[in-house]
C-alpha cells in the first residue's frame, strides 16, 4: 500500500474550492467589537499627548486603549523583548501602534480614529543601516544601533587574498525589502472562554508564540490562554511573529470589555506596518586559483533590521552560516551585522537571510566564471560540496549530500549547453541563460535549539477513523496533507480515514514555530513516534485474535496481520475498543544536537541540509531594459517527496515569489515612510507574468527524516532571483549588482559606460 | 460614505434577496455581512487582488468595487453557487485533482474567473486562461497548476460532451 510518495489530492482542498473554509474574517461572534489600530505616521517621534475624549464619546465606541492600559508587560516576547505592543512615549517606526479603538462596527472605529487628537514631536531619523552604524548617527537602538553581529573565521591562518597568484573578484550588492503579500491580510479574533480565560484564533504560523504574547500583555499564565489557528491564507514568514502583536492588542480589548473582538488589517496598513524581508548591503570578495577552485571568501553582510530586533538576531545568524554557499572552501571570513533603522522591524521571510546572500555569492561565482572563461555550471561542479567535505562552518557532511546531482540534473533538463550558444531572438531582445545554486540548513539549528522539538497527538476512534493533531500549522504549503499521508501509511489505513485537526495550543505541547522548513521533518517524525506507540498498544489484541507472533503482524491496506492471515483494521479496533485498550497516543520528537561557537562561527549548526540548482532563461529588451523570464528549471534535493504533487506546487509557487523578488518587487520608503503600499504599486507576478516553471525533485533519502524527507518550504524560493540576475548579466554582458532587475536598473546598466558605472 | 438607504432586489446564486442598505455599501460587504456568504474574500478592498471576484450579469467583477446602487435587479453568481447540492463542479474537481489549491484564499475568486471563461469559451488556449485569471493574484501556486486545472476541466467537459463546468 503506497500512500507516502504518492501525489494524492490535498486533504483540505474541498472546503477551499467551495468557499466553506473558514478564514478568521469569515468568523463572527455575537456582541463582537471591531478593532482599529491607531498608528503613528512618523518614522521617529515623541508622543506629546493623546486626547481621546471626543473619540470616546462617539456612539458605538466601546474602548480606546493606550500603553498605560496594559495590565501585564508591554513587551512582545520574541528573542529580545525590546518591542512594545503599544508605543509608550517614543515611536520608532512609521506604522507603530499608539492606541487601539474598539467599536461595534468597523466604520465607527475609523471615524473615531479621525476624532483623536495626537500631538507628536519629530525626532532625527536614520534610514540606511550603513549610516546607522556610523558613530555620528542618531542613537535609536542601545549604544551603537547594532542589534547583533555574527562572524565566521575558518582557516584564517592562511589568507589567500594575500597571495598574488590568486584571482580576486570583488563586488558590492544590494537587495530591497520584499513584502510577503499573502493574499489573506493579517487578522485575529479574541473572545472569553467559559471560565473567563482568553481564547484567540487567527491567521498565524506560530500559535505558541501568540499564546506567550497574550499571556504576557495581560499578565496571565499560559494555561489561561488558548490559541487556535484559523485556516490561514498564506504566511511565508510574515505571520511568524507579528500575529503575536495583533493578538495581544485584540486580547487586551477582550480582557477590558469582556466582549469578542476582531482585528483585520486593511491591505495598506498591512504593507505599511508589518514585517518584511531584510534589505541588505553586501560587500563580497572571492579568491580562487586559476582553475576556478575557490580559495577564500571575505564577506561583510549588513542587514537593515528596522526599528526593533524582531527576528534579526536569527536572520543574521543564518546569514553568517550560509554566506559561502554550497561550496568547498578553506578560508571563510564572514561578518554579518543587523543594524537598527527607523523603518518597519524586519522579520522572517522564506529563506530567512539567505536569498540576499545567495544573490551575492552566485553573482560572484558567475563573475569569476566569466573572468576565467569557465562555464558557470562547470565552476559550480568544481567547487560543489560533496560527502566528506566540510562546510563554511567546518561541519563534515555525511548524509544526503545531493548537491552535485541537482547541478547535473539542472544542466541536463535545461539543455544548458545547447541553449548557451543560441543566437539572440531579434535586434532588440537579448537572450540570457543563468544558473544559481544554494545550500540551506533545515530546521531551527543551533540558533533555535530550545524550540527544536515537535509533539503530535494521534487517536483512533471506535469506528476506525484516525484523528491527528500537531503543533505546526498549515498555511497553504500542504502540511496537513503530507502529515496525514504519513499517519495513514504508518497505520495502514486509507488517506480519507485520517482527519487532521487545527493547530491548538491546548491539544499538543509547544512544538516550536512553523518556520525554517521544519514541519514535515519534525511533525512527521513526531507522528511516526505516536503511531509506533499506538501499534504497540494494539499489538497484544492482534496477537491474541490472529494467533500470530508480533513480528509477523503488519498494518497495511486497512488490514492487520500478514497476507495469509489477517483481520480488517476496523475489526481490530472494535475488539481493542471493547477491551478498553488506549487508542490514543502522544508523539514526541527532538531534533539532533547542533553546535555553534560564538567566537569562531564554527560547528555543526544544522543537522541536515537541502540543496538546489536553478537555471533561468530570460529575454532582455535592450531599448527598455524590461526583463522577461521565459523559463525556470528548479531542481531541489528534498530527501523524499512525501507528496510529489504538493512538492511541485511548492517549487512553482516559491519560484514565482523568488522571481518577484528578482524582477518586480521592492518597497519604496524614502525617509522611512512606505510609498507603495498597494498592489498597483508593489507589483507581484500575475498569471501573465509567470514563466514556465519546471520543478524537478532529487530524492536521496535523509536517514533522519520521515521516510527520508528533509525540507522544501523555503528552498523553493531560494536561488531564483540570483539565477535570473545571472541570466540578465549573461544577456546584456553587464554585471547586475542590485535587485530587483527592474527596467530602469537594467536600462541604466546598458546605457552607462564602464567609466561611469556606479557601484554601490 | 453616503448615508441614504436604498431598497434593492437582486439574485445571488438563483435566490432572490430584498435588502435595505446604504447606497455606498459594496457588493462584497453585502455578500459577506448581510447575506452571510463568506466564500467571497476581501484581499485588498481596492480591486487589485481579485479575491472578491464574482459574476455580475455574466461578467466578472471585483465585488469590492461594486456599489449597492449598482446591483438592483442584478443576477449575481458567487462561489457558493458553483457546486450543486454538495456535488462539486468539474472545475472544482479539476482544481483539486491538479493540485491547484494551496492556501485557498484566492481560490474562490480564481474559480469564478475561470468559470466565466469556460462558460463563454469551451476550449481556451493557455494564453486565454492566463489572461482570464490575470486579475486574480495568487502568491502560493505560481499559477502553473491552476492553468492545468482549467485546461483539464475543458478537456473533461469536451469528452463528456457537456457545456456545464
Amino acid at each position: 500500500m503506497k500512500i507516502v510518495g504518492e501525489p494524492l489530492p490535498r486533504v483540505d482542498a474541498k472546503p477551499k474550492v467551495t468557499g466553506r473554509a473558514l478564514f478568521v474574517d469569515d468568523i463572527k461572534f455575537a456582541n463582537m467589537l471591531y478593532i482599529r489600530v491607531v498608528r503613528c505616521p512618523h518614522p521617529h517621534a515623541k508622543i506629546i499627548s493623546i486626547d481621546l475624549e471626543e473619540a470616546k464619546r462617539l456612539n458605538g465606541v466601546e474602548a480606546i486603549l493606550t500603553a498605560k492600559d496594559i495590565p501585564g508587560k508591554n513587551a512582545v516576547p520574541l528573542v529580545y523583548q525590546d518591542q512594545p505592543f503599544i508605543a509608550e512615549s517614543e515611536v520608532m517606526f512609521s506604522g507603530e501602534p499608539v492606541a487601539i479603538i474598539a467599536a461595534t462596527l468597523p466604520y465607527i472605529a475609523r471615524r473615531a480614529e479621525k476624532l483623536l487628537k495626537i500631538k507628536y514631536e519629530n525626532l532625527p531619523t536614520v534610514i540606511d543601516p550603513r549610516e546607522a552604524m556610523k558613530p555620528e548617527a542618531p542613537r535609536i537602538y542601545k549604544d551603537d544601533n547594532i542589534i547583533v553581529h555574527y562572524k565566521t573565521r575558518k582557516g584564517i591562518s592562511n589568507n589567500p587574498f594575500n597571495n598574488s597568484e590568486s584571482v580576486i573578484i570583488e563586488g558590492r550588492y544590494t537587495t530591497p525589502h520584499q513584502e510577503h503579500a499573502y493574499i489573506e491580510p493579517q487578522g485575529v479574533l479574541s473572545y472569553l472562554g467559559p471560565n473567563g480565560n482568553i481564547k484567540v484564533m487567527g491567521s498565524m504560523q506560530c500559535p505558541f508564540y501568540v499564546q506567550s504574547a497574550v499571556a504576557q500583555i495581560l499578565g496571565l499564565s499560559l494555561n489561561e490562554v488558548e490559541v487556535e489557528q484559523a485556516v490561514t491564507g498564506g504566511g511565508f514568514g510574515g505571520k511568524e511573529d507579528v500575529p503575536s502583536i495583533l493578538a495581544g492588542l485584540s486580547a487586551l480589548i477582550t480582557y477590558k470589555t469582556g466582549r469578542p473582538a476582531k482585528l483585520i488589517l486593511d491591505r495598506e496598513e498591512d504593507i505599511k506596518a508589518m514585517s518584511k524581508r531584510h534589505p541588505a548591503f553586501i560587500h563580497y570578495r572571492t579568491s580562487s586559483d586559476k582553475t576556478g577552485k575557490l580559495l577564500g571568501v571575505e564577506v561583510e553582510y549588513i542587514l537593515n533590521a528596522g526599528a526593533y530586533s524582531s527576528l534579526s538576531t536569527i536572520v543574521a545568524w543564518r546569514g553568517a552560516i550560509h554566506a559561502l554557499g554550497p561550496y568547498n572552501c578553506e578560508y571563510v571570513k564572514v561578518d554579518v551585522y543587523a543594524a537598527a533603522t527607523n523603518t518597519v522591524p524586519n522579520g522572517a521571510f522564506r529563506g530567512f537571510g539567505t536569498p540576499q546572500i545567495i544573490f551575492a555569492h552566485e553573482r560572484q561565482m558567475d563573475r569569476l566564471a566569466v573572468k576565467l572563461n569557465i562555464d558557470p555550471i562547470e565552476i559550480r561542479k568544481i567547487n560543489a560540496l560533496r560527502e566528506g567535505h566540510k562546510t563554511a562552518t567546518d561541519q563534515a557532511l555525511s548524509d544526503s549530500v545531493s548537491f552535485l546531482k541537482t547541478i547535473e540534473k539542472a544542466e541536463e533538463i535545461s539543455e544548458w549547453h545547447l541553449k548557451k550558444n543560441k543566437p539572440q531572438k531579434n535586434e532588440t531582445q537579448k537572450r540570457g541563460l543563468g544558473v544559481s545554486s544554494f545550500i540551506y540548513g533545515v530546521g531551527l539549528g543551533a540558533g533555535g535549539a530550545i524550540y527544536a522539538k515537535a509533539a503530535s497527538f494521534v487517536q483512533i476512534t471506535k469506528d476506525g477513523g484516525v484523528i491527528v493533531a500537531v503543533g505546526t500549522t498549515e498555511m497553504g504549503q500542504g502540511m496537513k496533507t503530507v502529515l496525514s499521508q504519513i499517519a495513514a501509511q504508518e497505520l495502514g489505513v486509507n488517506l480519507d480515514k485520517v482527519h487532521f485537526l487545527e493547530a491548538n495550543t491546548s491539544r499538543v505541547p509547544d512544538s516550536g514555530p512553523t518556520v525554517a522548513s521544519r514541519a514535515t521533518l519534525m511533525s512527521g517524525n513526531s507522528i511516526i513516534d505516536a503511531c509506533i506507540k499506538l501499534k504497540q498498544n494494539l499489538l497484544p489484541v492482534a496477537v491474541e485474535v490472529l494467533e500470530l507472533p508480533p513480528e509477523n503482524i503488519e498494518f497495511f491496506d486497512e488490514k492487520v496481520g500478514n497476507n495469509k492471515k489477517n483481520i480488517s483494521f476496523m475489526e481490530l479496533i472494535d475488539k481493542a475498543y471493547k477491551k478498553r485498550v488506549n487508542l490514543t497516543s502522544q508523539g514526541w520528537f527532538c531534533a539532533p544536537e547542533c553546535t555553534y561557537d560564538m567566537e569562531t562561527g564554527l560547528g555543526s549548526p544544522y543537522f541536515t541540509y537541502a540543496f538546489g540548482t536553478i537555471v533561468s532563461e530570460v529575454d532582455v529588451d535592450i531599448n527598455t531594459g524590461q526583463v522577461d523570464v521565459l523559463r525556470l528549471y528548479c531542481v531541489h534535493d528534498v530527501g523524499k517527496a512525501i507528496n510529489p504533487q504538493t512538492a511541485e506546487g511548492q517549487i512553482q509557487g516559491g519560484a514565482l515569489q523568488g522571481m518577484g523578488y528578482g524582477v518586480f518587487e521592492e518597497i519604496i520608503f524614502p525617509e522611512g515612510i512606505i510609498k507603495n503600499a498597494d498592489f498597483s504599486t508593489y507589483i507581484i507576478p500575475t498569471a501573465m507574468d509567470a514563466p514556465e516553471i519546471i520543478p524537478v525533485l532529487v530524492e536521496e533519502a535523509y536517514k533522519g527524516g520521515p521516510y527520508g524527507a528533509k525540507g522544501l518550504g523555503e528552498p523553493s524560493l531560494m536561488g531564483v532571483a540570483a539565477s535570473i540576475s545571472n541570466a540578465v548579466s549573461n544577456a546584456i554582458k553587464r554585471d547586475v549588482f542590485s535587485l530587483p532587475v527592474k527596467g530602469e536598473y537594467v536600462w541604466n546598466l546598458l546605457n552607462t559606460t564602464i567609466k561611469e558605472k556606479v557601484r554601490n | 460614505m453616503r448615508w441614504d438607504k436604498i431598497d434593492i432586489s437582486f439574485y445571488v446564486n438563483q435566490r432572490a434577496y430584498n435588502l435595505k442598505v446604504y447606497s455606498s455599501t459594496t457588493l462584497l460587504t453585502i455578500l459577506r455581512e448581510e447575506l452571510g456568504l463568506t466564500g467571497t474574500k476581501k484581499g485588498c478592498g481596492s480591486g487589485e487582488c481579485g479575491a472578491c471576484t464574482v459574476i455580475l450579469n455574466g461578467k466578472t467583477v471585483n465585488a469590492c468595487l461594486v456599489l449597492a446602487s449598482q446591483i438592483d435587479c442584478a443576477y449575481i453568481e458567487t462561489i457558493e453557487g458553483v457546486s450543486k447540492d454538495g456535488k462539486l463542479s468539474r472545475l472544482q474537481d479539476s482544481m483539486i485533482s491538479e493540485g491547484a489549491v494551496q492556501c485557498g484564499f484566492c481560490t474562490p475568486g480564481i474559480i469564478m474567473s475561470a468559470k466565466n471563461l469556460l462558460d463563454n469559451n469551451s476550449s481556451p488556449t493557455e494564453e486565454e486562461i492566463r489572461t482570464a485569471i490575470s486579475g486574480n493574484l495568487c502568491r502560493c501556486t505560481g499559477y502553473s497548476k491552476i492553468v492545468s486545472a482549467v485546461k483539464k476541466c475543458s478537456e473533461v467537459r469536451k469528452n463528456a460532451g457537456c457545456i456545464c463546468s
